[in-house]
């Protein structure tokens, strides 16, 4: 064996021409406005923008959501009206009706093109209306899907406190947020509680995540006695992190990146780049960098991980093996394609909207390290790909699984593909340890509900091939 | 601006993408930011079509907004020509390709140049039109294309059928039970000894509008969508139309009438009474239902009703006339429409709504108080909060109004459907009524014990907290399994870190 052939090869990057089907990224209004519970998001856009949304998150229109159109006339476009008074008319009924802790205006395509200035209308605004406004342009011309969730918290991170309020009477409290946690506890509790942790400096994890799965990580990082100081965002825009200089932060999703550069290069933090904690070998990596990071010896991670992978053998099992083909339209497919690799899988392809190879660094590098590792050939990488062309791989590869937007699900279940709509991994919970068989569980729906199908003889159900 | 949290019709483009995906061998490409072909998704999953949704996109991004398009669109409409060969492109406009005013016709001129399918641009302005605005005029647009370009050829045969003949026109991919309205439509033809010539656009090619000025009439059942084109086939080839909607036993009759009158003042000599008699007494239920002393029980009952203008207006004569219903209030989201449907329903009903303001007839709803609304997604929304049942009668709609079962709202079926919707809505709200003056079919209190009920696991703060994170609908068998898992293992504090434990450990 020559030393070339063991030099393992390097992930291939292609890109196409950007036709593929996504999600426009205002749909983050959807999972933020329930995150962040003060909040009210007002969208400034059109009606196509108004119908997305409308059918995009279903049900929960009908649940008084926390968010609204600013719908724009032809007045509006043509600048008959005055953008600033119309969004203070609009914000004051805002503030009348929901009295939020701070609207987000949400940019839109159409405030791209004829220029609103929102940045410079918000402080002014605010400023009169008395309740912040936090901008944020997330786009069709410029992002796709989850990006959407970037751009607000970009703009948040410059409204987290830069100093941690002293209170007179509590000198020793590190910050509001742990005098808020501790709140109504006696003195010796907290005491106890920071006996527990190491001595490190501050770590704020960005990235919005339903409440379970941060207490979850939370708790996975206290195990190895590391503290998370804050989140961004928090559960409420009145309870966003301190950032102070030097503090360390990490994100918990791969679509943050402008999150992330700003949190270095705005607020001065530490950025620990880190694989993302989806899968157990996705989560055992994160710990790991994080404890390196602050000179601990993680504790038990071995028998943990092996623990979980103990349980997801079953589900492991469907899918050894078999091939998977990501369409690519939510920027968690680097993550999710690695954990399956490491699940014994094969990814002849991985599409991705956008590919920032230095937040992923760690992400790419574990990919290629369990590659090697489960020996598979590395995926062809994808950026802006082009839907068309990637059908015909697929009629080609014929994938055991494609995972795709609902767009192409369904015309590729009726030739006989088996699919799993991309969507829901945006949505399930899949991070941590204590999630990893959820991810399982759906890639392996469709796998199992075709196995109960599969003798019925009925694969292919349109009548005449698929052009080629 | 406009504080806007819902609205009934969809920008344009939606209306133009309807109508080209309703074609076969027609492909849509919209000039839009990435994310706005959500069309796409919508057509796959209410339709659950098994076909690619023929409408593509010429991504509007960074680069376009600083240099325009340049060749961008041009060269996504011929490299779609080149891969799937449709008989038509239609470039689709967007509301943010109206604000670039780039220069789409000449687009669409220089790529029919190198097509071997037609080339055209979709004449609808995003800031003027609505959805089903939009549909009207695109079909028109593309009826009208091929006529003149038939009429040039002269390759049109203007020559009529043997037998009578109609033009359907007006049923499109994404309407309301338009399917099976369409099914429907057809039996009723062909039991009037009437060929169907054409129905368009759904399920047909371009080529066949040049067949459209054989048929003796046009049909035309939904306002909405298809009048224009019906009067551009009477001013052109001097076809008549019947433009009444066919919903409901008095219109449907109606309706057959209309076409007996137009069938014998061109020759035909029909004389559909004794079919209108037999299908109205003893085939739709819908008559003898009125007189049923179940219907009886409906009669002064109150009812909104809220929709598009076709369904709205057709189910408030109903209501009214053949049920002798109290109609309180109808409504429309037809603006732009408005005149017609006053006219239609004010001797029906109290009082007429015109609004696309989901809010106002909300508040009317909850004013009114009536014992069933008729309306949209929206409506039955409202009715669930306030305790008023609902029946979907128009657009927007879920994937449940898009039922696989045979459902016209059309023709004489048609009339046993919606007695059926009617009658169901109405009882449902009855019952519930009584229970609650009965106190309910049950106790409320379960008569077993769950597992958990005599628990002597104690439930840390945290612990709890973290179960009333979990929606409600799973939180008992997460407590269930939870207490069984800390009960196997003798814990005997649950926390959040045994809560969580619990889902690691397989089977939990």
């Amino acid at each position: 064996m020559t030393l070339a052939e063991t030099q393992p090869q390097a992930l291939e990057f292609e890109c196409e021409t950007g036709n593929y089907h996504t999600f426009c990224p205002i749909s983050c209004v959807a999972w933020l406005y329930q995150k962040i519970e003060d909040s009210f998001f007002l969208v400034i856009g059109t009606k196509t923008c108004g119908y997305f949304l409308q059918n995009a998150m279903g049900v929960m229109i009908f649940a008084e959501p926390r968010y609204a159109m600013a719908e724009l006339e032809e007045g509006d476009i043509s600048a008959q009206l005055n953008d600033y008074e119309e969004l203070k008319r609009l914000c004051t009924q805002i503030k009348r009706d929901r009295n939020p802790s701070v609207i987000v205006w949400i940019g839109t395509c159409t405030t791209e093109i004829i220029k609103t200035d929102l940045e410079g209308l918000a402080p002014r605004l605010e400023a009169e209306i008395g309740i912040p406004i936090v901008v944020a342009r997330a786009n069709g011309l410029d992002y796709a899907f989850t990006q959407g969730e970037d751009t607000v918290l970009a703009a948040m991170a410059h409204r987290c406190p830069d100093k941690a309020p002293v209170a007179e009477t509590e000198k020793e409290e590190r910050n509001a947020i742990s005098r808020l946690m501790n709140f109504g506890r006696k003195k010796e509790d907290v005491a106890a509680d920071e006996s527990e942790y190491v001595k490190h400096p501050p770590l704020v994890l960005f990235g919005s995540l339903p409440d379970p799965v941060v207490t979850q990580l939370t708790m996975e990082l206290k195990r190895q006695g590391i503290k998370v100081s804050g989140w961004l965002p928090a559960k409420r825009f009145t309870e966003l992190p301190v950032l102070e200089e030097g503090y360390y932060v990490s994100g918990i999703n791969p679509f943050l990146s402008r999150t992330a550069t700003t949190l270095m290069r705005r607020r001065k933090c530490k950025l620990i780049g880190a694989p993302f904690p989806i899968g157990p070998d996705g989560t055992r990596a994160w710990i790991e960098k994080i404890c390196s990071v602050f000179g601990i010896e993680p504790q038990g991670l071995d028998d943990r991980e092996a623990q979980i992978w103990a349980g997801l053998e079953d589900y492991v099992k469907l899918i050894r093996g078999k091939s998977v083909f990501f369409m690519g339209d939510n920027l968690l497919e680097i993550s999710l394609a690695r954990f399956l690799v490491r699940c014994g899988m094969t990814v002849p392809e991985i599409g991705i909207p956008y590919m920032d190879k230095r937040y992923q660094a760690a992400e790419l590098a574990l990919l290629e390290k369990t590659c090697a590792e489960m020996g598979v050939p590395l995926p062809r990488i994808m950026e802006k790909p082009d839907n068309y062309n990637q059908l015909q791989r697929i009629y080609q590869l014929k994938p055991d699984l494609v995972i795709t937007g609902m767009a192409h699900a369904n015309p590729l279940e009726a030739r006989g593909i088996n699919t799993k709509w991309s969507v829901e991994f945006t949505f399930a919970q899949i991070h941590g340890f204590t999630n990893a068989r959820d991810v399982l569980e759906l890639v392996t729906r469709p796998l199992r509900r075709n196995n109960s199908l599969k003798d019925l003889g009925w694969d292919k159900l349109v009548r005449e091939e698929a052009k080629l | 601006m406009k504080l806007a949290y819902w609205m009934y019709a969809g920008p344009a483009h939606i209306g133009t993408l309807r109508i080209a995906s309703s074609f076969k061998n027609v492909h849509a490409i919209m000039h839009a930011p990435l994310g706005d072909d959500y069309f796409n998704v919508m057509r796959s999953m209410l339709e659950r079509e098994r076909n690619f949704t023929p409408v593509t996109t010429s991504v509007v991004d960074r680069n376009v907004l600083a240099r325009g398009s340049q060749e961008k669109v041009v060269d996504n409409i011929t490299r779609k020509d080149a891969e799937e060969h449709p008989d038509l492109i239609v470039l689709t406009p967007t509301c943010t390709s109206s604000i670039l005013q780039e220069d789409l016709q000449n687009f669409v001129e220089r790529a029919q140049l190198e097509s071997k399918g037609d080339v055209m641009l979709a004449d609808v302005n995003h800031y003027r039109y609505n959805e089903l605005q939009a549909a009207d005029r695109t079909l028109h647009q593309i009826a009208q294309f091929y006529i003149e370009k038939a009429l040039k050829r002269g390759e049109l045969p203007t020559q009529k059928t043997e037998k009578p003949s109609v033009n359907i026109i007006g049923t499109s991919t994404m309407g309301f039970h338009n399917q099976h309205d369409c099914t429907e439509l057809k039996r009723l033809m062909a039991d009037l000894g009437i060929e169907v010539n054409v129905v368009m656009p759904e399920s047909s090619t371009v080529y066949d509008i040049q067949k459209m000025p054989r048929a003796w009439f046009n049909l035309v059942p939904y306002r909405e969508l298809g009048l224009p084109l019906a009067q551009y086939l009477q001013e052109q080839f001097g076809t008549p139309f019947v433009d009444i909607t066919p919903m409901g036993v008095v219109e449907t009759a109606r309706c057959i009438r209309k076409i007996q009158q137009i069938l014998n003042e061109q020759g035909a000599a029909v004389d559909y009474e004794a079919f209108i008699n037999e299908q109205t007494l003893h085939v739709s239920q819908a008559a003898w239902f009125s007189r049923s002393i179940d219907c009886q029980n409906l009669t002064g009952k109150k009812a909104v009703v809220f929709g598009d203008n076709t369904h709205a207006a057709a189910m408030t004569k109903i209501l009214a006339r053949e049920m002798g219903i109290h109609v309180v209030l109808a409504g429309t989201y037809c603006k732009y429409d408005a005149d017609w449907f006053r006219e239609q329903v004010s001797e029906y009903c109290d009082e007429v709504l015109i609004s696309e303001d989901n809010g106002e007839i909300g508040d009317a709803i909850a004013r009114l108080e009536p014992s069933a609304i008729f309306g949209t997604q929206m409506e039955r929304h409202v009715g669930k909060r306030l305790d008023i049942p609902c029946g979907v009668i128009a657009a927007p709609i879920h994937i449940q109004n898009f039922p696989i079962g045979y459902k016209p709202f059309m023709g004489y079926e048609g009339t046993n459907q919606i007695t059926d919707l009617i009658y169901n809505s109405f009882t449902l709200g009855m019952e519930d009524h009584l229970l609650e003056i009965f106190g309910g079919h049950d106790t409320k209190e379960g008569i077993t014990k769950g597992i958990s009920a005599d628990s002597d696991l104690a439930w840390s703060r945290d612990g709890l907290a973290e179960l009333n994170k979990i929606p409600g609908f799973v939180r008992g068998k997460v407590k269930r399994n939870t207490e069984k898992f800390a009960r196997e293992r003798q814990i005997e504090q649950i926390t959040a870190e045994v809560l969580y434990a619990a889902k690691e450990s397989v089977g939990a």
